[in-house]
């Protein structure tokens, strides 16, 4: 089935990228390789909501950083309420951030167009501050001392030197599921509708398809894939700050996602993957967010239709 | 259906949008296994009526009944879920979609399959899919848009656009058909086509309502006609009836509002 093809590919360059790092003893990228994992979570999980639904989020930072502070909560001050099973700490972070996701797309998903892009701008903003002002978040210093997480089998969420190629693969594999139950999705009954509410919301409902209700579902979803990439990179850095929450987070995921072609989860995982690995590594040194700013601007303008289009004339997927 | 062999039953009904009294007291019915036709000039209310019974807004009086039921107040996905679908004047296709994939949408409420299912891939949504496929591929060779069923439904002239939203339309087996000015835009060989088109969907058992504008048309094969004016109803019959009607003759040659 060529749609499990970005999937395939996904696992190949996740090994691939692996045996080289390694066979070039340059094991220390693989710590940037593992948080781009978690950020990219977030890149593909908007690429459903802007891509399918046409819907643009520009406060998804706001629901990486619901997912990595309740996470870190929970396994520092908050112990004591999960410490018999301190893992509880990652569908706990998922949660918050979903609840959240419910709570304010039923009355923002009303909006259209500019109207909801500012109105989740001014979500991300209001989590931004409401970390800056809170103690038990940290307030500016955000928290650190974030314990490692054991999951199963052996496999533990951690930023220790002698765990990292494990946590590499335990991130990309977050990350390939993540793809597989999008191309999954994309493909059933629910992706159609989802198209077809970009295409013409008139239309969709016409034909029976409630579309407030794919909208929040989708919105949730993308939400939750925020959420587990906020709580997983909070366990694996050992902390979080008050920067994921920031504006700037929102935008540069918006640019990954728009540089992918919004309508290509494969290429918005590949896109995200590559700038988001460069940022961390500090290519883009002081002006870091100004690449993104300027990538975003520079789509708009000569290739609204997503990096792929530039290249020759083929069918796409 | 209603004891008298009604699908739809519209009493009193009243809209304005501000202070335009668009709709003003309208009722009619619309037999079962029938082409109705709404006819009147423009600005009568014809597509606001339209409007009304697909759900596009609710009204601000009045009933709606379908099959006996209530459908006034309910917005269009629950509408279209109780047996009625509809086109649009100005063709809404779905772009970056094929002309398959389009009429797939139409089959959504014959086909249940939700998020977690839609997640968790084929396996186990397999079966329905193949089925959805199917039988959209079924309503696009029956409609002979069976060769065209990979093109992107966009790339399509704008005749065969709006007979891939009839298919589109009639993949959920409605029982009522509503059809917006469906010769808007056509040629009179295009639009004869059409005429055959409706009349072949009237005989596969679906009932139709179908707004126009084409005097043509409507009186060739709708077998009852109601004329709006005004957002009043003028007269409603066969079309031999209405075209003899003075009240209807004087708003369409024109004796004051013309």
């Amino acid at each position: 089935m060529t749609r499990y093809l970005p999937v395939l590919a996904l696992a190949a360059a996740v090994v691939v990228v692996q045996l080289a790092v390694s066979a070039f003893k340059a094991e220390y990228l693989l710590t940037q390789l593992t948080m781009a994992a978690y950020y990219t979570l977030v890149t593909l999980g908007l690429c459903l909501l802007m891509g399918y639904a046409g819907q643009v989020s520009l406060g998804h930072a706001g629901f990486f950083a619901i997912g990595g502070y309740t996470a870190s909560v929970l396994s520092t001050a908050g112990a004591a309420v999960i410490g018999f099973a301190p893992w509880l700490s990652l569908p706990a972070g998922v949660a918050a951030a979903a609840t959240v996701a419910v709570v304010i797309g039923v009355p923002v998903l009303r909006l259209r167009g500019h109207y909801l892009a500012m109105a989740t701008l001014a979500f991300g903003f209001i989590v931004s501050r409401v970390i800056l002002g809170t103690a038990l978040l940290g307030q500016a210093d955000g928290i650190s001392d974030v314990p490692a997480v054991k999951l199963f089998a052996g496999l533990v969420v951690s930023g220790r030197r002698p765990l990292r190629v494990q946590n590499y693969y335990l991130a990309w594999a977050a990350v390939a599921l993540g793809l597989l139950l999008a191309v999954n999705l994309l493909g059933s009954r629910v992706g159609r509708a989802l198209r077809a509410i970009h295409g013409n919301e008139e239309a969709a409902a016409a034909m029976g398809v409630d579309v407030g209700r794919c909208k929040l579902a989708v919105f949730v979803l993308s939400a939750i894939y925020a959420g587990l990439g906020g709580a997983c990179l909070a366990h694996f850095n050992g902390g979080i700050g008050p920067g994921e929450a920031g504006v700037m987070k929102s935008v540069r995921y918006v640019a990954l996602v728009a540089a992918g072609g919004m309508g290509s989860p494969g290429t918005a995982v590949a896109v995200s993957a590559v700038l988001t690995f460069l940022s961390l590594r500090g290519v883009f040194g002081l002006y870091d967010d100004a690449v993104f700013g300027a990538l975003l601007v520079a789509i708009m303008l000569f290739a609204p239709e997503g990096v792929t289009h530039l290249l020759p004339a083929r069918r796409r997927p | 259906m209603s004891s008298d062999g009604c699908l739809l039953e519209v009493r009193a009904l009243h809209h304005w949008f501000g202070g335009l009294h668009v709709i003003d007291d309208v009722g009619f019915s619309c037999p079962a296994g029938a082409i109705k036709g709404i006819i009147g000039p423009n600005g009568a209310g014809k597509t606001t009526l339209f409007n009304l019974v697909a759900g596009s807004f609710a009204p601000r009086s009045g009933s709606i009944r379908f099959d006996g039921r209530e459908l006034a107040g309910l917005p269009p996905h629950r509408v279209a879920a109780r047996g009625i679908s509809r086109t649009f004047q100005a063709t809404r296709l779905f772009p970056r979609m094929s002309v398959l994939e389009n009429v797939m949408v139409g089959m959504h409420p014959r086909s249940r399959h939700g998020f977690l299912a839609g997640l968790a891939g084929p396996l186990a949504t397999g079966r329905e899919e193949a089925r959805v496929r199917d039988a959209s591929r079924g309503v696009l060779e029956l409609l002979g848009l069976g060769p065209l069923a990979g093109r992107n439904a966009l790339d399509l002239p704008f005749g065969r656009q709006r007979v891939v939203e009839i298919a589109r339309a009639l993949a959920s087996l409605p029982r009522l058909l509503l059809l917006d000015e469906p010769a808007c835009g056509l040629n009179p060989r295009e639009t004869e086509e059409m005429a055959e088109l409706i009349r072949g969907i009237r005989d596969r058992g679906t009932t139709v309502l179908v707004v126009e504008h084409d005097m043509s048309l409507v009186m060739g094969i709708c077998d009852e006609v109601l004329v709006l004016g005004s957002g009043r109803r003028i007269a409603e019959g066969t079309p031999r009836e209405v075209q003899a009607d003075p009240e209807v003759i004087s708003i369409y040659l024109g004796d004051d509002d013309a």
